[in-house]
């Protein structure tokens, strides 16, 4: 037992931190600036971090949902406006279903945004969303068709425009009524144990981007209160202030504990395991997150409140990681499913 | 990055499950009941003869220098045969082996680490709390010992100890920081009397009063040298703060794993808010098992006595804190109409973890100025 970075972890990381703190956006106006965010684009397809969940030999992946996590804490630290965990998971699904990955592909999730979209008929039903898209363009996004027992991989052709809440990553909608078409070579199908141990990758990649989120925000956040002047100090110095963010940065290094587990989980544990330690983590970020990002707006103050102080850039990125794949409320929910032996929801 | 046992660790994850299968004592909670206070030297004492406690101390002191990492595995079997905790003193071993000398460390680590000699620590007073630097406690030398005078509260079992870890002041004349020193004094001499405190739960046997009046301590049983009792103290305190040290971890996922047990006899029986609030304990009880996991892998880089303790000792006081909510959800209104109910002792006992081994608040002080780096007013 030793939960360490491995060397290998520990450069990923800090090259990660390099790359993402050069080409992310450094102010709210950075994310107009269409040549940065073209250069970050690039440099995240040349560092291959989008193919790490791609086939590696024999079915299995490149790289582990450590390596991943990483990825994704790194580009949540940068509230970095590039595409990751939603090709990283659309390809993940492609690889388990046997099927070779399409460029730029994303997944199809259901209205609420829990889970992958669920298809029955040859055409889409209800409006569904394709999180973390590259922005326009056509798009292909996967859902899934029933299948016996399990599941067999679909997929949707859009044009659905850009949108969502979070301004570093994109929501398309996808209407009713597009074609729902097999993927040709997905040879396998997907049963419980590959929907449960992609769900947990899924909850490993938003709790980091979360973990991300929360040290960006406060480091942001200590910086200005070290800056700002009031009463003729430092509103640093007050310990009303100083309490609100000894709290977030002890928020933030429970939920890194918490969040490194599925991440590991995801391809060491049984799947169902690894799936409920993802709901743990999750429900821990998601409320550590909103904590922190609200106590980054309330430190800076009236200027927090406008448009063009960076904090609620990292506090929609943050709404919009909780609410993929489930929320806290909605973790909370399925852990009384699963150990309370609770069959109607919690609520 | 690899949460797995190696072969070693595995190994003895096998021999500690077996023993504990045998020699669980089934002792109550220790929130909730004397009964656990009175026993617990037994078992303190067993699971150290069996080589189950001490893992990773030095071995000439009686540990078996393991990686702080088998303390993981400690607390993993305890919590799951609902075993009690293992003994609270790891802060203790970290202040004497940090500070003090051979001859100290060979006099009194074997018998602490053992649980042959049973130890309480007096630092706090009626007037120095969260003001520690201020205590008023007197060590005034005369000839090969000190003379001891002072009244030390919120000093756990100090009805059994043989020994206090004592600090005291040993220079008036010094900066308030400057002048203590720390001994080890004996328990057993007519110059001490200790009272029990009845705590809010009404727990009598974990906390005491101590009042030293003409107590006396031989000069070579001070720990560090003259002056360095702040320096120790806050060593001390630091790892007193960390779940990892103290093993508190066992008892929230045991008491969370009992309270989901009890909704999965009858779930349709609990209010969607209860069913949240047991779900929430437990996530505050794996995170704060994870959070102990990659602290104790930490050490394998060497130990650190900084300020990481007071995030520690916040999440650990969170985590305590939900359980004990959770407690007193479940439970309905038997909490108030039974004043024995043990989930209304959980959660009256749980209001002292944000208080004791320093407050919320003080650790919020420490992080926000030795780790944020923000100024001070």
């Amino acid at each position: 037992m030793d939960t360490r970075d491995t060397p290998e972890q520990a450069e990923l990381r800090s090259s990660a931190g390099r790359l993402t703190r050069e080409l992310g956006p450094r102010s709210v106006a950075d994310l107009d600036d269409g040549k940065r965010s073209r250069r970050l684009a690039e440099a995240v397809r040349d560092a291959g971090w989008l193919e790490l969940r791609h086939d590696g030999g024999d079915g299995l992946p490149f790289a582990s949902g450590v390596e991943a996590a990483i990825i994704a804490e790194a580009l949540g630290e940068a509230v970095a406006d590039v595409p990751f965990a939603g090709p990283v998971l659309a390809a993940d699904l492609a690889r388990r279903a046997g099927a070779a990955p399409i460029d730029g592909a994303v997944v199809a999730f259901a209205p609420d945004l829990v889970d992958a979209a669920v298809v029955s008929g040859s055409l889409t039903d209800v409006p569904l969303h394709a999180v973390d898209a590259a922005p326009g363009g056509r798009l292909v996004a996967y859902a899934l068709t029933p299948d016996g027992e399990g599941y067999r991989l679909a997929s949707i052709e859009t044009d659905a425009a850009d949108g969502g809440a979070d301004l570093t990553r994109n929501v398309r909608a996808i209407p009713p009524g597009l074609p729902v078409r097999p993927v040709a070579d997905a040879s396998r199908a997907l049963d419980r144990d590959d929907l449960d141990a992609w769900v947990a990758l899924g909850l490993a990649l938003t709790s980091a981007d979360l973990v991300g989120t929360i040290r960006g925000v406060l480091d942001a956040s200590v910086g200005y209160a070290r800056e700002r002047k009031q009463y003729g100090v430092a509103i640093g110095s007050f310990q009303a202030v100083q309490h609100l963010l000894a709290e977030a940065h002890t928020l933030m290094e429970g939920a890194a504990s918490v969040a490194a587990y599925p991440a590991w989980a995801a391809d060491a544990l049984a799947p169902a395991e690894a799936r409920g330690a993802g709901r743990v983590a999750k429900a821990y970020c998601a409320r550590a997150a909103r904590t922190a990002c609200e106590t980054a707006v309330q430190v800076h103050g009236g200027i927090g409140n406008t448009w063009d102080c960076m904090v609620h850039v990292h506090l929609r990125r943050a709404l919009l990681s909780s609410r993929w794949l489930g929320d806290d409320g909605e973790m909370l929910r399925q852990l009384g499913q699963t150990r309370l032996g609770v069959t109607h929801g919690l609520s | 990055m690899d949460f797995r046992d190696s072969p070693e660790e595995a190994a003895f994850r096998a021999r500690l499950r077996a023993w504990i299968a045998e020699h669980n004592p089934g002792l109550p909670a220790s929130s909730t009941d004397d009964e656990y206070w009175a026993r617990q030297a037994e078992w303190h004492t067993a699971l150290y003869g069996a080589g189950f406690f001490g893992l990773s101390w030095p071995r000439r002191f009686g540990g078996q220098e393991l990686p702080s990492v088998f303390d993981v595995i400690l607390d993993d079997e305890l919590a799951a045969a609902g075993a009690p905790p293992r003994p609270s003193l790891g802060y203790l071993v970290q202040g004497i082996t940090t500070h003090a000398s051979d001859a100290v460390q060979e006099r009194f680590l074997p018998g602490l680490i053992s649980g042959r000699e049973r130890w309480c620590q007096g630092f706090s007073e009626p007037d120095a709390g969260s003001d520690l630097a201020a205590l008023r406690t007197t060590a005034r030398r005369d000839g090969d010992e000190y003379v001891i005078d002072g009244h030390k509260i919120w000093t756990s079992y100090s009805d059994v100890a043989d020994w206090c870890f004592l600090l005291a002041r040993t220079d008036p004349d010094a900066p308030k920081h400057k002048g203590l020193s720390a001994f080890a004094v004996p328990m057993d001499q007519p110059g001490i009397e200790q009272y029990p405190l009845r705590m809010i739960n009404g727990i009598t046997k974990e906390f005491g009063q101590v009042v030293f009046d003409g107590a006396r301590v031989a000069a070579e049983n001070m720990i560090g040298k003259p002056g360095e009792g702040w320096r120790i103290a806050m060593t001390i305190v630091s790892h007193e703060r960390e779940p990892g040290e103290v093993g508190y971890v066992s008892r929230y996922l045991k008491t969370a794993k009992d309270l989901e047990a009890k909704v999965r006899r009858s779930p349709d029986a609990f209010r969607s808010d209860q069913r949240e609030a047991v779900a929430w304990a437990f996530v505050e009880a794996e995170m704060l098992r994870l959070h102990v996991r990659r602290r104790l892998s930490e050490r394998l880089d060497g130990v650190d006595h900084g300020p990481g303790g007071s995030v520690d000792k916040l999440l650990m006081t969170w985590t305590e804190q939900a359980v004990g909510h959770a407690a007193l959800a479940v439970s309905g209104s038997q909490a108030v109409v039974d004043g024995d109910d043990v989930a209304l002792k959980i959660y009256l006992y749980s209001r002292a973890q944000s208080v004791m081994g320093g407050t919320s608040q003080i650790q919020k002080n420490i992080i926000a100025q030795r780790i944020l780096g923000l100024p001070t007013g």
